[in-house]
């Protein structure tokens, strides 16, 4: 790895990454996301490079374990090139004949390749998979190469291009007002104007200004981060050193959660990389700019993901959320103008300074601009991850990007936005997907999870879970949420156990009330959420559960 | 000076207030549990709501801990303060029945028969961190903390053991608006979160005066003779 004195050594050095690049070499790229790994990727991998070496092919075929390629449900996933081949399910035992067949054969094995689901023809070209062609893959693209998490590979592909145009063309506050006007908001739930809290660190009084990655990730429902961390966590070190010198912080840090450890020991390989090349350290490839990243590790506590409690988490303190004003890009982490970004925010942040504000907001709506990439999981048949531009509908996401749901049964609801998000009911299919949109009809996008629901599941029973989960980590600071929370689960208690009064429902709703209004927090504000919108709009399943002493969907034991 | 209007009428205040000191000092009376003078503010109790803003943009603060603003609109007792300060008093007093300043808070508020469970009735408790405050501020020890969250929240020494930090000074135990925090002396002895400290006698008089540990701590750490805080106030 060459060190990189200054900004023309980079491209030199991107170019003679290209100039060897083979598109002809044959490769086999196994799958390394969660499922596919959980459903023993890394054994078909090693199954595979010992049937190349019984093949004496190993020196001309290169094996690898790429990042998560989204397509959750089928794995393990094998890509085969220069064929361009995609199949799913692949065993160790598979091994040889994928190499005897295929990879040097140059014939298809019809049972591994997938199946188009409108004609149910076998699809012979990843590229042909509706799934991937339905997507606009800008962060996700690099996670199905199987060295993405190399820093040539991340270079050769264009990486670090965003920082030098920065560091070489722009001013720190070009660099500021390029992110404004992308209309890049907030990937985390909140949907912020980066751009804008980025003005805000900027221009507050002090020397030392610090930026945090939030890579808590706590909802259930979201894997994205994740998948960004794991298999191209370049983006992020690219997207965090534009932002600390438009920031002017000389001090990064990525709390990711505890829960994570794949991801914890990707960053810090791709850390010492880029370490190495100098790409982060004194003096980034010869300018003023000197930035470096430490990791640091949650404690297994969803109110972290609150940014002030994430800074308290870092500072060693007790994980509660701080009062509000002074905000973080004022008074943050040790009293020091600090902003806090999400992962995949700071990941869209290379390609937009790269290409363009104007490339990025030709994406999207006028009011989310760019895309987004949605972790969908529940009673769906491709569960994953899928990167469209905003202002897809919720039936597209499910329907043509989804594969519908997996048991062909009537969809009863979508939960988005995890824990603190909506209930959305079918009718609502056709709403697109953007921050405006949903909070027109008072639905909550959040960080993109869409946990899809079948009518076999209880509405009732999911708003217990969501509100129990909140429960137990509300961080109890406040009356409201913590003392709300805990009434609101044993009246759910009671309601799933055939003990559910009429007047719970009024109370519930009244309970909701105040913990938005009043609560300390953005976790105490988002418990009413799920909780108001199926009792908007799966009254009945309450009234049934109450009234009648059924449970429509025959989930709840205790009731018919 | 810094103006802004208060249900209405224009008040000034300085720069550094808060939305609660600046009201109180008007005049207008906003009912806290976690405040305290000697304290820094932290807004967690939420029974000092006040609504800010005008139009559809209104929301609700905490005033112990917002700052004033030139041009800020305060509503001290509108519909939605009133609303969510009847539902934190509501809750607290579920939590705490016994315990007599939210008895009396909540009949001022109409508040007699709360519509949720109590889990323990002789709960004292009201988790306003007083006693923490006092004594990470103030005393400077840190022996308390918060510890849990939201199902088991509740105040503790490390480990809830003994806790090496804790000078056996009480300020807690003083602050507690509840009386939730056990002290007992007796005999000359000093019991208070699972440690017995042994209480000076005052030398001149004789009565006890606070455990020879605290004027210790006390005595090394403003350099001042032990002699000298052996001998109560009035005797010296």
């Amino acid at each position: 790895m060459p060190k990189l004195e200054n900004i023309t050594q980079l491209d030199a050095w991107r170019a003679d990454l290209t100039a060897v690049a083979d598109a002809s070499k044959a490769q086999v790229i196994v799958c390394g996301g969660p499922c596919c790994l959980a459903r023993g990727s890394e054994a078909v991998k090693a199954a595979l490079e010992d049937a190349l070496k019984a093949k004496n092919a190993a020196q001309r075929v290169s094996v690898s374990l790429s990042g998560c390629q989204g397509l959750c449900g089928p794995g393990p996933l094998v890509t085969i090139n220069p064929q361009g081949v995609l199949y799913q399910g692949v065993r160790p035992e598979h091994a040889a004949a994928v190499v005897d067949r295929t990879v040097t054969g140059g014939e298809l094995i019809d049972e591994l390749l997938p199946v188009d689901p409108a004609t149910g023809a076998k699809i012979r070209r990843k590229t042909e998979l509706p799934f991937f062609q339905q997507q606009n893959l800008i962060l996700l693209r690099s996670l199905h190469s199987g060295d993405s998490r190399n820093l040539p590979s991340y270079v050769a592909q264009g990486g670090y291009r965003g920082l030098a145009r920065a560091l070489g063309d722009m001013i720190p506050e070009a660099v500021v007002e390029a992110v404004v006007d992308s209309g890049l908001r907030g990937r985390g739930g909140a949907a912020f104007p980066t751009g804008v809290k980025w003005r805000a660190c900027r221009s507050a009084a002090g020397e030392v200004k610090y930026l945090i990655a939030n890579a808590d990730e706590g909802d259930p429902g979201s894997f994205v981060d994740r998948a960004l961390m794991e298999g191209n966590p370049f983006a992020l070190l690219e997207g965090m050193a534009i932002a600390a010198y438009a920031i002017g912080a000389r001090q990064g840090y990525i709390y990711v959660r505890q829960e994570y450890p794949r991801a914890y020991s990707s960053l810090q390989e791709a850390l010492a990389q880029a370490r190495e090349a100098g790409l982060l350290g004194d003096k980034i490839l010869g300018t003023k700019l000197s930035f470096d990243i430490k990791v640091v590790r949650g404690a297994g506590s969803y109110v972290c993901g609150e940014e002030t409690a994430l800074i308290s988490s870092v500072e060693g303190r007790i994980g509660e959320p701080r009062v509000r004003p002074p905000f973080p890009v004022h008074k943050g982490l040790w009293d020091r103008p600090t902003v806090v970004n999400n992962v995949e925010t700071l990941a869209n942040v290379a390609e937009i300074i790269a290409q363009g504000a104007d490339w990025y907001k030709g994406l999207g709506t006028k009011e989310s601009t760019g895309t987004k990439v949605f972790s969908l999981s529940g009673a769906i048949r491709h569960p994953g991850l899928v990167e469209v531009p905003f202002g897809v509908t919720l039936r597209q996401l499910i329907f043509d990007l989804g594969g519908g749901l997996a048991n062909g049964r009537p969809l009863k609801a979508v939960v988005t936005g995890g824990p603190m998000g909506s209930f959305v009911p079918a009718q609502f299919l056709d709403l697109a997907a953007a921050y405006e949109t949903f909070q027109e009809e008072g639905f909550v996008l959040g960080h993109g999870s869409l946990i899809v629901l079948d009518d076999s599941s209880c509405v009732v029973d999911a708003a217990r879970h969501l509100t129990a989960f909140l429960h137990a980590e509300s961080c109890g600071k406040c009356t409201p949420c913590r003392e709300g929370t805990r009434h609101l689960v044993k009246m759910f208690d009671d309601i799933v156990a055939g003990h559910g009064q009429p007047d719970y429902l009024p109370l519930m709703e009244e309970l909701c009330q105040t913990m938005a209004a009043a609560s300390f927090c953005g976790l105490g504000q988002g418990v009413p959420n799920p909780v108001l919108s199926s009792l908007t709009h799966f009254r009945d399943e309450y009234e049934a559960h109450i009234n009648d002493k059924i449970c429509p969907a025959g989930v709840c034991k205790a009731l018919a | 000076m810094v103006e802004l209007i208060i249900d209405g009428q224009t008040v000034a205040a300085s720069p550094e207030q808060t939305l609660l000191v600046a009201a109180s000092a008007a005049g207008f009376d906003i009912p806290t549990l976690c405040f305290h003078e000697e304290l820094k503010p932290s807004g967690h109790c939420r029974l000092c709501v006040v609504e800010i803003g005008s139009g559809p943009q209104t929301r609700l603060v905490s005033s112990c801990t917002y700052p004033v603003e030139a041009g800020l609109v305060v509503q001290t007792a509108s519909e939605k303060v009133l609303a969510a300060r009847r539902m934190v008093l509501e809750l607290l007093l579920a939590r705490c029945p016994s315990a007599k300043p939210l008895q009396k808070l909540a009949a001022a508020a109409g508040i007699e028969v709360p519509r949720f469970g109590t889990q323990n009735p002789e709960e004292l408790c009201i988790l306003c961190g007083q006693c923490v405050r006092a004594c990470h501020e103030v005393v400077g020890v840190d022996a308390i903390s918060m510890a849990g969250r939201s199902p088991e929240k509740h105040v503790s020494t490390p480990f809830e053991e003994a806790s090496a930090a804790c000078i056996g000074c009480g300020s807690c135990a003083f602050v507690c608006p509840t009386g939730a925090i056990p002290l007992e002396d007796k005999d000359g002895v000093r019991r208070i979160w699972h440690r017995e400290f042994k209480l000076q006698a005052c030398t001149s008089c004789g009565n006890y005066i606070a455990p020879i540990y605290q004027l210790q701590y006390f005595s090394e750490k403003w350099g001042i003779p032990y002699e000298f805080l052996a001998t109560c106030k009035d005797c010296r």
